[in-house]
């Protein structure tokens, strides 16, 4: 720099463009000696020459730097390889030393009264490193000459190696016997590269009892291992092969897997522990207390019986999870080792879906069980009062569009709480005509409607609360994307774009039963630390910052709006499955369409194929006082929801309100059939 | 029937353009480096056929950048830089994320890494842009100059890739030192760097505690200072390939335990091995002896490169031969040092030497220019 500075800086001068005399004024003002400078050749000749050597003097400096580090390393082998090289050469003579990561124990996990549902037994296995075997086949076939091998373990296996790296050691065989260890040990100088090594497995010995909350564990795959590096959680996974993957296993992964030990260990040349050094004891992981009565949660799945569905039961003043059953299920156990391949094809193809967890990721329109929020929008607005009674036909116009009642010939003199009671479409065809569709979605948000309820397990659907702003941003096109006042008109009585998990309708029934009380569903409910379970800690998680923590609606109406509920179990469409409970409590049916019928057609359960068949819903809390139960339950095209969903809530409800246990597990059978008689036939029509 | 002056020309013709020198010093290294990674990569030979691959690729590679003029580098320069820098946005935008890194463009067919682009594109474009400006430089040019290198050094170090960015940045800052950055700038940084380097040093444990967070740096990149500067508080992590690469250099002693006799290699207790930590391999099977001949090869390297830029007859060829031998200097000092444990962890593999087809590339690549520009420097000379 130093050196270009004494050449005179002047853009004229040196550029190498044509000079543009664009504002010859200015440039001759401030360049008035400029015709008269020398020959421009020999000081650009000058010029290259200095800046050659002042390159030049800048790459002697380089050199310098070069020879400045190079020495660095130098000194630094010098000091490793001459200096120090006893020190080292015995280290890499110990290396022989090693360090053996050591696997925590996997903290179990509990029901609310202590029942075990997750735990942990130690059992030999049979182990292959790929990489260290030559004929893989062959070596398997001789193996299986010394231990049962079947063809599902080589399948797994398969499977297994194809999921992890080459060098992993992998279980051709679990779990196996005395006799079987001690055949291998006799030979096992024929296998290079096959040992066998005690593990902790995982076992879920209620099976497929609540499978779809605890979830299972598997052995950790390539992307969970770049997740664990991404999180630099990878060295704490060093002795460990198990990872959570679903459910409460995957979502309290942090809890459960604990802290890895490590020892220090001699070993002899052929990589043989041989004395150990040091030891640094593994921490197992936390246990959880889950917040599930497995004894509901046993009620609630046999009751749902072969039939698909979901049941949420919650505690409405501590969002507490009391039940969570979806139907059908699947073992969690057959996942914990790898699962074979044709489990797995039968478990993911089958059209019932049992993998799917229902009451968290399957969306379905609310129908009728809908109404009651719609009515407190309708409160809240003050589109309507409690007294404003409508005359119902049987029947809401719309353009040339009739929206039809269930009930042919219609109610008759409709007010508010009789549009709950007998679940009439026509009063609230009109409300959500009235309220239009972005007031709805305003008063629906709060209960959580179209919202992640935030609970404790990964994978929870958002469902469809539908808004102009939602239409706007789901569609491509413009013509897609307006929203028609029609379209309102059923959302009112909760089909159209509706649709909401049977967890958020549950937790949804809960703020209700609660007064507009909002909490946070959630499973676990206790964490006791491993190493003194005295120490626990209670999982209470805050609604998140930004969102309401109780409903902004007049607790008149809230009261209003349970009441009619009550009112459904005493005299409506829930009267005869609720007949001689010795608690009070409300409840709402509700029937969602799968199958459109088309205008000017009956709906005929007997003509429609069984999965065109509509979802039975129903959702209730009990006692009405200060209730401790809400509850929802979905049966998929289970038909009228007060036939096939109601028993099933009110099995719950005896449970947890009367502590009555039903007599024996098992499916509950459909209550009525199709009714006769003016009462009855208001009774089955929602 | 050929005679012997035909089949002279017919040499010089299709190989005249590479330099003797630089041509006689890769092909030492590359047998040295074939020689290790067979020792490296024994359990998984076909690594060791994928380089052979690698290397002809690349060689081609060399030989087609050393029939392209500097002229037509310059040309190219903004262009590439521009398409660069627009391919990193790209990344920072929609890349895919792999082992917790968003580096990589996935373009459906196949996927690219645009940060290696930047490791040539950045020093033919300082190159250019000083060239341009030549004899009119002020300090201003400087700033701009650093907001060229810093633009893409930021995205790629946010990415993250430390070790990129670092090479990225190098290849930068080697461009602007040798442009004639003032001794006055140079000198407080460089001194303010050694001052923190020994305060780094000196209160490590502080600073190494987890409360503590690092202004402006990832958890891991932190943790991997740390790690250095006390291997053992994470022996099951990233410690222990301090630790075991360590051992595998002190323990090659004078001499070395002999070609496919290192202990620590073949007892698997290196990690990487055939990549970024393969001179722990070399070191410890051939020992300071073979350290210090690899040292030397790479001097030659480097110093052959350095006396192609002192040579050169314009800005631009001094300042891209310059900076691309500066880079060879980065790479061995950043990668040897990293694996005898005096500088941290990072992603830089052992030039010609270091299994992978990428880098080898865009280090030939980098051979081919300095071969170039040695070659058309008496056509541009008037």
């Amino acid at each position: 720099m130093g050196k270009l500075r004494s050449i005179p800086r002047h853009p004229l001068y040196l550029s190498r463009r044509p000079v543009q005399f664009r504002k010859p004024h200015r440039l001759l003002f401030r360049n008035r000696e400029l015709p008269n400078l020398p020959g421009r050749g020999a000081t650009e000749l000058k010029n290259a020459e200095k800046e050659i050597s002042a390159f030049r003097l800048r790459v002697v400096f380089a050199t310098l730097l070069i020879f400045a580090c190079f020495s660095v390393l130098f000194g630094r082998f010098l000091y490793l390889q001459v200096l120090n090289y006893d020190e080292y050469q015995s280290a890499a003579e110990d290396n022989r030393i090693s360090i053996l990561p050591i696997a925590p124990n996997r903290g179990l996990i509990y029901d609310r009264n202590g029942v075990v549902l997750a735990r942990n037994y130690s059992a030999y296995t049979l182990e292959i490193t790929p990489s260290k075997v030559s004929d893989l086949e062959a070596t398997i076939d001789e193996l299986a000459k010394l231990v049962d091998v079947s063809p599902k373990d080589r399948k797994r296996f398969g499977k297994l190696m194809s999921e992890s790296k080459n060098f992993d050691s992998l279980p051709i065989r679990t779990r196996l016997t005395d006799e079987e260890v001690a055949r291998f040990a006799a030979n096992r100088w024929r296998f290079k590269g096959v040992e066998i090594k005690a593990r902790l497995f995982r076992q879920y010995p209620l099976g497929e009892t609540a499978a779809h909350v605890l979830g299972y564990i598997g052995r950790i795959s390539e992307k969970d291992q770049d997740r664990l590096e991404e999180q630099s959680l990878d060295s704490n996974y060093k002795g460990s092969e198990y990872i959570g993957k679903i459910g409460i296993e995957q979502s309290y992964e942090k809890e459960l897997h604990g802290q890895t030990g490590f020892e220090q260990v001699e070993v002899d040349a052929g990589g043989r522990a041989v004395r150990t050094l040091s030891r640094t004891p593994p921490v197992s992981g936390n246990n959880l207390t889950l917040t599930i009565d497995i004894e509901l949660q046993k009620i609630a799945e046999a009751a749902l019986g072969d039939r698909k569905g979901a049941v949420v039961a919650i505690d409405p003043y501590s969002g507490e999870v009391l039940a969570f059953a979806s139907r059908p299920a699947f073992d969690p156990n057959l996942f914990v080792d790898g699962i074979d391949s044709s489990n797995w094809d039968a478990l993911n193809n089958s059209p019932d879906k049992p993998l799917l967890n229902r009451p968290l990721r399957g969306a379905y329109p609310p129908g009728s069980t809908f109404k009651p929020f719609m009515a407190l929008a309708g409160l809240a607005t003050g589109k309507r009062t409690p007294e404003q009674a409508i005359n119902d036909p049987g029947y809401f116009n719309f353009g040339n569009h009739r929206f039809r009642d269930d009930k042919a010939g219609g109610h008759g003199l409709v007010d508010m709480y009789k549009s709950i009671v007998v679940s009439c479409d026509t009063y609230y065809y009109m409300l959500a005509n009235d309220l239009g569709i972005d007031n709805i979605s305003k008063y629906m948000a709060p209960f959580g409607f179209g919202q992640l309820t935030g609970i404790d397990i990964d994978g929870e659907l958002t469902g469809v609360l539908p808004s102009v702003a939602w239409k706007q941003a789901r569609f491509k096109t413009p013509a897609l994307q307006k929203w028609y006042a029609g379209e309102t008109i059923s959302v009112g009585i909760g089909q159209g774009y509706n649709a909401y998990t049977p967890l958020q309708m549950a937790h949804a029934v809960a703020t209700l039963a609660a007064d507009g009380l909002i909490k946070v569903p959630h499973l676990v409910r206790t964490i006791e630390d491993a190493r003194d379970t005295t120490k626990r800690r209670l999982n209470d998680p805050p609604v998140p910052a930004g969102k309401p923590t109780r409903i902004d609606i007049k607790p008149e109406y809230i009261a209003f709006v349970k009441n009619a509920m009550a009112g459904v179990v005493k005299e409506g469409t829930g009267a005869r499955v609720f007949a001689g409970a010795t608690y009070t409590s409300g409840g709402k049916t509700g029937t969602a369409q799968v199958f459109t019928v088309r205008q000017n057609e009956k709906y005929n359960e007997k003509h429609i194929a069984q999965n065109l068949r509509d979802h039975a819903w129903y959702t209730a809390f009990a006692p009405v006082d200060h209730p401790k139960i809400a509850v929802a339950v979905l049966v998929e095209n289970g038909g009228f929801g007060a036939s096939s969903a109601a028993p099933i809530a009110r099995l719950l409800l005896d449970y947890v309100v009367a502590g009555k246990r039903p007599d024996k597990l098992g499916a509950v059978p459909e209550v009525g059939g199709v009714a006769s008689g003016g009462a009855d036939v208001e009774a089955e029509s929602d | 029937m050929i005679n012997a002056a035909q089949l002279k020309r017919g040499w010089r013709l299709a190989f005249g353009q590479l330099d003797a020198t630089l041509l006689a010093t890769i092909v030492i290294l590359l047998c040295m480096g074939m020689t290790v990674l067979y020792s490296a990569t024994y359990d998984t030979p076909a690594r060791f056929y994928d380089q052979m691959r690698n290397i002809a690729v690349a060689m081609l590679v060399m030989w087609v950048a050393a029939q392209v003029p500097p002229q037509t580098l310059m040309r190219v320069a903004l262009p590439i830089y521009t398409v660069g820098v627009a391919l990193l946005i790209a990344v920072a935008m929609f890349g895919a994320v792999r082992k917790g890194a968003r580096r990589w463009l996935d373009l459906g067919v196949t996927s690219i890494q645009p940060s290696e682009i930047m490791k040539i594109a950045m020093p033919l474009t300082l190159a250019w842009y000083f060239h341009k400006r030549e004899a009119l430089v002020r300090t201003r040019d400087y700033i701009l100059a650093g907001f060229l290198l810093l633009l893409p050094v930021g995205l790629i170090a946010k990415q993250p890739d430390l070790g990129t960015a670092i090479l990225v940045f190098a290849a930068g800052l080697y461009v602007i030192f040798f442009a004639g950055l003032s001794w006055k700038l140079i000198l407080p940084v460089f001194t303010a760097a050694l001052i923190g380097l020994g305060c780094v040093l000196y209160f490590g444990d502080q600073i190494c505690e987890p409360e503590v967070q690092w202004p402006g740096m990832h958890d891991y990149q932190k943790h991997r200072i740390c790690t250095l500067l006390d291997p053992s508080t994470d022996p099951l992590g990233k410690g222990f390939h301090t630790i075991q690469s360590t051992i595998a250099v002190g323990s090659g002693g004078a001499t070395g335990k002999g070609w496919l006799k290192g202990t620590q290699t073949h007892l698997e207790f290196i990690p990487e091995r055939h990549t970024d930590f393969i001179f722990a391999v070399y070191s410890e099977e051939f020992g300071l002896v073979g350290n210090c001949a690899l040292l030397l090869l790479y001097l030659c390297l480097i110093g052959r490169g350095l006396v192609i830029a002192a040579n050169a007859p314009t800005m631009f060829a001094r300042l891209l031969a310059g900076s691309i031998s500066m880079i060879f200097f980065t790479y061995t000092f950043v990668n040897m040092g990293m694996v005898s444990g005096v500088l941290p962890v990072v992603g830089v593999p052992l030039p010609l030497v270091s299994y992978g087809g990428t880098a080898l590339v865009t280090l030939f690549l980098g051979l081919g220019i300095l071969m170039s520009v040695q070659n058309h420097r008496k056509l541009v000379q008037t």
